[in-house]
């Protein structure tokens, strides 16, 4: 089968959704691959290197649309500026397209689409559980999108992110405030970190503390009791009493910080309105405040969308393209997320695309199968449930054990005790000194070998081995003996018995002078 | 010699073998604590023989000299892969000289006994050689186990518990017939006729315990060949010899727990023989853990690329590294990878080889620094940092149905985790169950890609493309 990329068409885009490394990886899935001249220029990728990877080059969009069995696209469709008409028209039977649809807001275009009679996958649709994690390109952009925020900051702030003591004076480190701890968050924090950046973060989702606190960030807490884990891992709508002790805490950060990054997203809802006007007044001149909601409305109401605005001394920046201004980078991720998802739809090699709907990952992807709607999928299943089963079962028999053993043990004791004073009774004073002598050994024996490393077990059995051939002396005491039957017997044990000494210590000999750091 | 002195110098002795069994606690002073036991070991022969032996020298070093030679050239000449056998075959030397010993201590009326005495002497002697005896045997069987003389599949005879009930309720008898016998100064026929039912009850206990259960027997058989000598200094009233005996009997006995322990077993069901009776195969054993489709083969090629490409890697090595013999070659990728900048570990189940430690000797022997070799408890918690796991020539050490399928034979096992990283590798003949017969999910996980072929010449060609 034949794959198309068409060069994005969206004002701006840089992106390409193939490379030429992912090229080679989807030819070796059997697929033959052609791509619009000029559709990787904005990523630095030019025709040759696409050539060199064995991809054709074809001149127009309209006959890539034409001739390829799949589309790959990054943007969802649009009207094309040159061709003048939507790329939705050029979709059509028996052909499938795989791009970013943002289907719950693009409700429009779906139907558009599905009127071709193709099938359409939505990258960002692809469902997030952790098999699918390798296409998830909502994260990989993320990823960039929170990396290229801070880039975007440092441009705008005038002084350095990491403190300095100099001999022209002493630089304080700039404080960052990342407030949302997904993705996008998280490689903000990285990236603000390694500037050398005092970096706090916030989220309404409390087990974001531990990875917050792990990139070595400090993570604000807020002293009221609310879960605000939803579903798929995004963050749902808190209540009111918890907004206003948030808003108390932006308030007090707002006078300390210099740089904050906004990346709190509810999905199918406005950006909620996080860093208020009051906020941003409060803020020391020459402050940065980057919205990554801004395509949302954004976190803060006085960003504007795609531009950079100075509002009350503080830079607001709104961009919304942050993957597309390292396209390179976001070109290489998403190609690759798209081979990931295409090498799970090819399960043959063969080149052969089947778009499998009992496959929870790529049903959850597909918006319109053959001209049908097949949005919005089935909830996921969820595997937290068995999981919890599974916990469970294992400890009910233990505790009943363990009551057991208990009760085992001291039957045991009772029973050897009782024997003991028998034997107590009737043997002479010789035995039970030795049987002391035995008794003492026996726990000097069990407390020694407990500290023995695991690693020096075989080393372990063959010294124990070498020594307890002191049997040897039982025959020793014997060669003596007039008798000649028992000076026989004796002679061959000790021949046995010396093989076992010398041989035990030998070989242990050899083994621990191997074992070295 | 004085009687005190001989004492004096087994007390030493006996203070040195503590001593060189606590100097294994760790690598740096576990040679120290070898020479420690060989010390022990030379003043206590020394003592004997000029204290208390009085006639045949030229016998006596004749035999240790012979028996001294053939016992260095066994441990000069031993493979690290063939531990397992070397030490059963010592074992059962150990247990024969119980016999030994028992047979003269019984045949040598020099010292003369009475009443409650004479009984305790007798059941000293009776109790002495019935353990030699069934180290022997049992020590014989699994040698020719271990070095795959005979099959290393369990042999369950049709009521073997049962037989095991004879043997043991013939040998009580016997051991009342013989204290009354030996009052009355015979008893010879009564303590061959015991000799003959514990070596058959040897032969017949290892036979039916299979090749993976090994470790247990050949440590419980290092426990045994303890207990006879301590028994052995009963009989002679002889204080060194119960010290070793306890010690050693102890100690095998703790490690014979720890793999039981390993392997989520009790040690009466391993020793009972036979894993999966056929009550427990009936259910979800013979059922496939997954698709067939889902398996996900590599080629060299792409392993060596992904081990290049990870920051982190752990290779957990089993029984199958030891039978093709490629821990030279894994050492030899561990190296290349440690050069490459990659963080390199060994993980090491307890239960892994066929004897405790195993691994451990084969990676030492291939030069694996220890301080990279790590247990299982140790490294478990470290796999998600993992990139790639790579597991060679093991099964059931890293099934993950010991902690998802409750009623698995193997259920509550503890296991090493690899699948809790990114991408593990498992390098394996086939698709074949393991020991246990347990179908392993681990080879349909979505982050596992099998590697097909011999583990060395897989690691070899690993090797070619790193």
């Amino acid at each position: 089968m034949l794959i198309g990329i068409p060069k994005e068409i969206h004002d701006g885009e840089k992106r390409v959704a193939t490379t030429p490394e992912t090229a080679e990886k989807l030819r070796s899935l059997g697929y033959e691959l052609a791509i619009e001249s000029g559709a990787g220029e904005g990523a630095n990728f030019s025709d040759d290197t696409y050539r060199e990877a064995g991809v054709e080059i074809v001149e127009t969009a309209r006959e890539i649309w034409e001739r390829a069995d799949i589309v790959l696209k990054v943007r969802p469709p649009e009207t094309h500026p040159e061709l003048c008409v939507d790329e939705s028209e050029l979709l059509h039977k028996h052909q499938t397209l795989i791009s970013m649809i943002q289907p719950a807001i693009n409700t429009e275009l779906v139907k558009h689409l599905s009127t071709s009679g193709g099938t359409v996958l939505a990258m960002d649709s692809i469902p997030r559980i952790s098999r699918a994690q390798k296409m998830d390109a909502l994260s990989s952009m993320a990823n960039i999108a929170g990396y290229r925020a801070v880039v975007e900051a440092a441009q705008h702030f005038g002084r350095f992110f990491t403190g300095q003591i100099t001999a022209a004076g002493k630089v304080p480190p700039a404080k960052v405030l990342v407030i949302g701890g997904g993705v996008a968050g998280l490689a903000a924090i990285g990236a603000a970190k390694s500037m050398g950046a005092i970096v706090r973060a916030f989220d309404t989702r409390p087990e974001v503390k531990e990875q917050v606190e792990s990139m070595d960030a400090e993570f604000l807490m807020l002293d009221f009791e609310e879960d605000a884990s939803g579903e798929g891992g995004y963050a749902k709508t808190m209540s009111e009493e918890f907004i206003k002790k948030e808003m108390e805490l932006f308030a007090n950060q707002a006078m300390e910080v210099d740089i904050v990054i906004t990346t709190a997203l509810i999905p199918g809802k406005p950006a909620p309105e996080l860093w208020t006007e009051a906020m941003v007044e409060c803020m020391k001149d020459g402050s940065v405040v980057v919205d990554l909601a801004a395509e949302m409305g954004g976190n803060c109401k006085l960003t504007e969308a795609n531009k950079v605005v100075v509002k009350h001394g503080v830079t607001l920046i709104g961009y919304t393209d942050l993957p597309s201004r390292l396209s390179a980078q976001s070109s290489q991720l998403y190609g690759t997320n798209l081979y990931h998802l295409l090498s799970d739809m090819t399960p043959e090699k063969n080149g052969q695309i089947q778009v499998d709907m009992e496959d929870e990952v790529i049903r959850g992807a597909t918006v319109i199968k053959d001209g049908e709607i097949t949005w919005p999928p089935p909830a996921p299943r969820l595997y937290a449930v068995p999981e919890k089963q599974d916990d469970a079962i294992p400890e009910t028999p233990k505790v009943e054990s363990e009551k057991h053993n208990g009760l085992k043990q001291l039957a045991l004791l009772g029973i050897s005790g009782l024997l003991l004073l028998a034997l107590g009774s009737v043997a002479p004073p010789e035995f039970m000194s030795h049987l002391t002598v035995f008794v003492l050994s026996c726990f000097i024996g069990y407390m020694v070998i407990w500290n023995v490393s695991p690693s020096l077990h075989t080393p372990l059995m063959s010294v124990t081995n070498a020594i307890s051939s002191i049997i040897i002396i039982g025959a020793l005491l014997q060669i003596s003996s007039p008798d000649r039957l028992n000076i026989f017997l004796a002679a061959f044990a000790i021949l046995i018995t010396s093989i076992n000494i010398v041989g035990g210590f030998a070989v242990t000999q050899r083994m621990l002078a191997m074992f070295r750091k | 010699m004085s009687e005190g002195i001989i004492t004096m110098a087994y007390l030493a002795a006996s203070i040195l073998f503590i001593l060189a069994l606590g100097g294994l606690s760790n690598q740096e002073t576990a040679r120290r604590g070898n020479y420690y036991g060989m010390t022990g070991m030379a003043i206590a022969l020394l003592a004997t023989m000029i204290g208390i032996v009085t006639a045949n020298y030229l016998l006596m070093f004749a035999c240790i000299g012979i028996g001294g030679l053939i016992g260095l050239i066994l441990a000069k000449k031993v493979e690290m892969t063939q531990m397992p056998e070397l030490v059963a075959i010592l074992h059962s030397l150990v247990g024969l000289a119980a016999v030994i010993v028992g047979f003269g201590t019984f045949l040598d009326h020099s010292v003369a006994f009475t009443g409650v005495e004479q009984s305790i002497h007798s059941v000293e002697i009776y109790l002495g050689i019935l353990i030699g005896a069934l180290t022997f045997s049992g020590s014989v069987m699994a040698y020719l186990k271990l070095s795959a003389k005979i099959s290393g599949k369990p042999l369950l005879l049709p009521g073997r518990h049962f037989l095991n009930l004879i043997l043991l309720v013939a040998a009580l008898y016997y051991l009342l017939a013989f204290i009354s016998a030996a009052a009355a100064g015979a008893g010879l026929t009564e303590l061959t006729i015991m000799t003959v039912i514990a070596l058959l009850f040897g032969i017949h206990m290892v036979l039916a315990i299979g090749g993976a259960d090994m470790p247990v027997v050949v440590s419980m058989l290092n426990s045994y060949s303890g207990w006879a000598a301590a028994a052995t200094g009963f009989m002679l009233s002889n204080d060194l010899l119960i010290v070793i005996g306890a010690l050693v009997g102890s100690s095998g006995a703790i490690l014979s727990y720890i793999m039981c322990r390993a392997m989520n077993r009790k040690f009466l069901s391993v020793i009972a023989g036979g894993f999966g009776t056929p009550k427990s195969t009936g259910g979800g054993t013979s059922a496939s853990a997954g698709n067939q489709a889902d398996v996900q083969a590599i080629d060299a090629e792409s392993v060596a690329n992904m081990l290049l490409a990870s920051k982190k890697v752990m290779i957990l090595p089993g029984y199958g590294m030891a039978v093709a013999q490629a821990q030279h070659s894994v050492f030899e990728m561990s190296r290349k990878l440690r050069e490459a900048g990659v963080d390199v570990g060994f993980g090491i189940h307890p239960v892994a080889g066929r004897m405790p430690g195993h691994m451990n000797v084969l990676l030492a022997e291939a030069r694996v620094p220890y301080d990279i070799v790590f247990e299982m408890d140790e490294i478990n918690a470290d796999f998600p940092d993992v990139d790639v796991s790579i597991v060679i020539g093991a099964n059931d050490i890293v099934n993950p149905a010991a902690q998802e399928v409750p009623d698995s034979p193997i259920a509550g096992m503890p296991v090493l985790e690899p699948w809790l990283g990114k991408t593990t590798i498992v390098l394996k003949r086939s698709m074949a169950s393991g020991y246990a017969g347990v179908d392993n999910p681990l080879f349909y996980k979505e982050n596992t890609r099998m590697l097909f072929g011999d583990a060395k010449a897989s690691i070899d060609d690993v090797l070619k493309n790193l």
